[in-house]
């Protein structure tokens, strides 16, 4: 008699929060993902067909309706590597300063704190207006004043001035990841080092950098990749509806993935012909981002190996 | 690069038989007054134990006799500490070169995530020491220095991070040992271990009384009892007693010392 009553007692009523909380965490997750798969099938069905080596490495033809996307590709890439050249440096940089000198009181920290996030809200149409006004009509033009006798040479549209557009989006996500991967650095380790007489440069160089290298790396390459399919920002400074040659200049045009599919999609003569042009330039740009993710994702798994053996 | 200084020419301090002596060291943390007008004198070649309740300000005075508390903001520190007759917190003074001569070993060992050769060589390659075989012979004698050499010695280029806790102490211990300070300063070192690595690290500290001066943090009474020949007593931030560490426990002066050490309050 008495195991059943201590056993009923451990018997209570069901919990129905937790139950009803549980499901609709579970049915916003199913959601979320089954967008995605949706997205990714449809691209991935329409576009795999189109997928060759031909595809890849040619030129379009005929008004758009044939021929491949290797200048948009090649456009592409060299527009994410000139991006992630200016603000890279420069976003690190300002982390350093912010973590590592600024004091925490420091009005000038504040200011560019306060900078940073409001960037970071900016819409990317904007600073595509802001780099046409500014880098063309202003800097532009005053280096085609001072050394080309007034010559439209980088008073015009061009891969510099989209990716220093670009670099300046990208520049609040590299600022703030970097300062967290920074800020993770444990006390302890700053202050063996400056115990044994390092000097604070010393300390950042040989001990804080190295050890928020890999979050540094995977916030920055998470960073870039998003930039990379960005298309308001180079609307008007520097990306072309189509051209003949790849670009080989820092002043030239250039063709870019997510504007091609923009293109092929709006401005075809032939849509039936073009559709399937369309589903390719869309996965290969959805391979490039990819590929930046999974090499960010793999340089996470490794730094967290590392902390986790040394532990 | 910076030379490791050399020492002083002789001073009122070194002549004195005092290698540190701070006066009327006051510290506050914004609004919060850490540590009092607290003055002591630091014997050359003397284990100096400080002992107390927690938030005694006993860890603040260390970290002050280093200048290790200079990167915590809004700290302020008035008062005087010297170093060998030198002023400490002077004007020009580069507590780089301070640090160098006063080292430090943490209550949580902090090994850095590299080889434990590279652990032992960091402040000598920051200090601008290059030459393979000279920097080699002095890991190495860091390393016997630390008690450590023999149990590390086939595996120098492993992670300092493999090591067992009490071995990455005594891997610390010879990190900041490796750039030959006068003083250590060391915050509650063996707070984190157990008894056996507690009772090597204490070892190590009677064989290194030898060579340099060490201010120790502890909360354990017997082992200031154990490995110190002085005592500083610090209650609310203030030193209330300092003196021979045999005097302290048996015939304190004071009586919130002697309160402390029968264990009426702590």
């Amino acid at each position: 008699m008495n195991v059943t009553t201590a056993g009923a007692r451990l018997v209570g009523r069901p919990r129905y929060g937790d139950r009803a909380l549980a499901v609709a965490t579970g049915a916003a997750v199913v959601t979320i993902l089954s967008m995605l798969v949706v997205v990714l099938f449809d691209v991935v069905r329409g576009g795999a067909t189109k997928l060759s080596w031909e595809f890849l490495t040619t030129s379009p033809r005929e008004g758009m309706t044939a021929g491949g996307v290797l200048p948009a590709i090649v456009g592409t890439v060299s527009l994410t590597l000139l991006m992630t050249i200016a603000a890279v440096p420069a976003g690190v940089a300002t982390a350093i300063y912010l973590t590592e000198y600024a004091s925490r009181r420091s009005r000038l920290a504040r200011l560019v704190r306060v900078c940073v996030a409001n960037l970071a809200g900016v819409p990317s149409i904007v600073f595509g207006l802001f780099g046409l006004g500014f880098f063309i009509s202003t800097v532009g033009r005053a280096i085609d004043r001072v050394a080309y006798d007034g010559e439209a040479v980088y008073g015009r549209p061009c891969l510099l001035w989209s990716s220093l557009t670009l670099a300046i989006l990208t520049l609040p996500v590299v600022v703030v990841s970097t300062e967290e991967a920074i800020l993770s650095v444990p006390r302890e380790l700053r202050e063996a080092s400056l115990a044994v007489g390092a000097t604070r440069l010393q300390t950042i160089t040989y001990v804080v950098l190295p050890e928020a290298l890999g979050g540094i790396l995977t916030g920055t390459i998470l960073a870039v990749s998003r930039g990379a399919g960005e298309v308001a920002p180079i609307l008007f400074t520097g990306v072309a509806y189509y051209l003949p040659y790849l670009p080989t200049h820092l002043n030239d045009q250039f063709m870019n993935l997510g504007y091609h599919v923009y293109v092929l999609a709006t401005q075809s003569p032939d849509v039936d012909r073009t559709k399937p042009l369309l589903y390719g330039t869309a996965l290969v740009l959805l391979m490039l981002t990819l590929l930046l993710n999974l090499i960010a994702i793999a340089i996470r798994a490794r730094s967290r190996r590392r902390s986790r053996a040394a532990a | 690069m910076r030379a490791v200084v050399a020492p002083p020419a002789t001073s009122l301090t070194k002549d004195a038989g005092y290698k540190m002596r701070a006066r009327d060291l006051t510290v506050r943390y914004g609004e919060n007054t850490a540590i009092k007008d607290v003055t002591i004198d630091v014997h050359d070649k003397v284990v100096l134990a400080l002992i107390g309740p927690s938030g005694c300000g006993k860890s603040t005075f260390l970290r002050s006799l280093n200048r290790m508390n200079d990167m915590v903001p809004g700290i302020s520190v008035s008062g005087h500490v010297e170093l060998d007759g030198e002023a400490v917190y002077g004007p020009g003074v580069d507590p780089v070169l301070v640090r160098r001569r006063v080292g430090m070993v943490f209550q949580r060992s902090n090994p850095f995530p590299k080889s434990i050769f590279e652990n032992v060589a960091y402040g000598l390659r920051v200090a601008g020491l290059s030459g393979q075989s000279v920097v080699a012979e002095r890991v190495e004698r860091a390393l016997r220095h630390a008690a450590l050499w023999d149990e590390v010695k086939d595996r120098l280029q492993e992670s300092g991070l493999g090591l067992s806790g009490g071995q990455q102490q005594r891997l610390c211990i010879a990190r900041a040992l490796a750039v030959e300070p006068e003083v250590l300063l060391m915050d509650e070192p063996a707070s984190a271990l157990d008894p056996i690595a507690t009772a090597k690290i204490e070892d190590l500290i009677s064989e290194l009384r030898s060579e340099l001066t060490i201010v120790i943090v502890t909360h354990n009474m017997q082992q200031a009892a154990r490995v110190s020949q002085r005592t500083g007593f610090f209650y609310m931030g203030r030193l209330v007693e300092v003196g021979e560490t045999s005097t302290i426990f048996t015939r304190p002066k004071q009586r919130e010392t002697e309160d402390y050490i029968t264990g009426r309050f702590g």
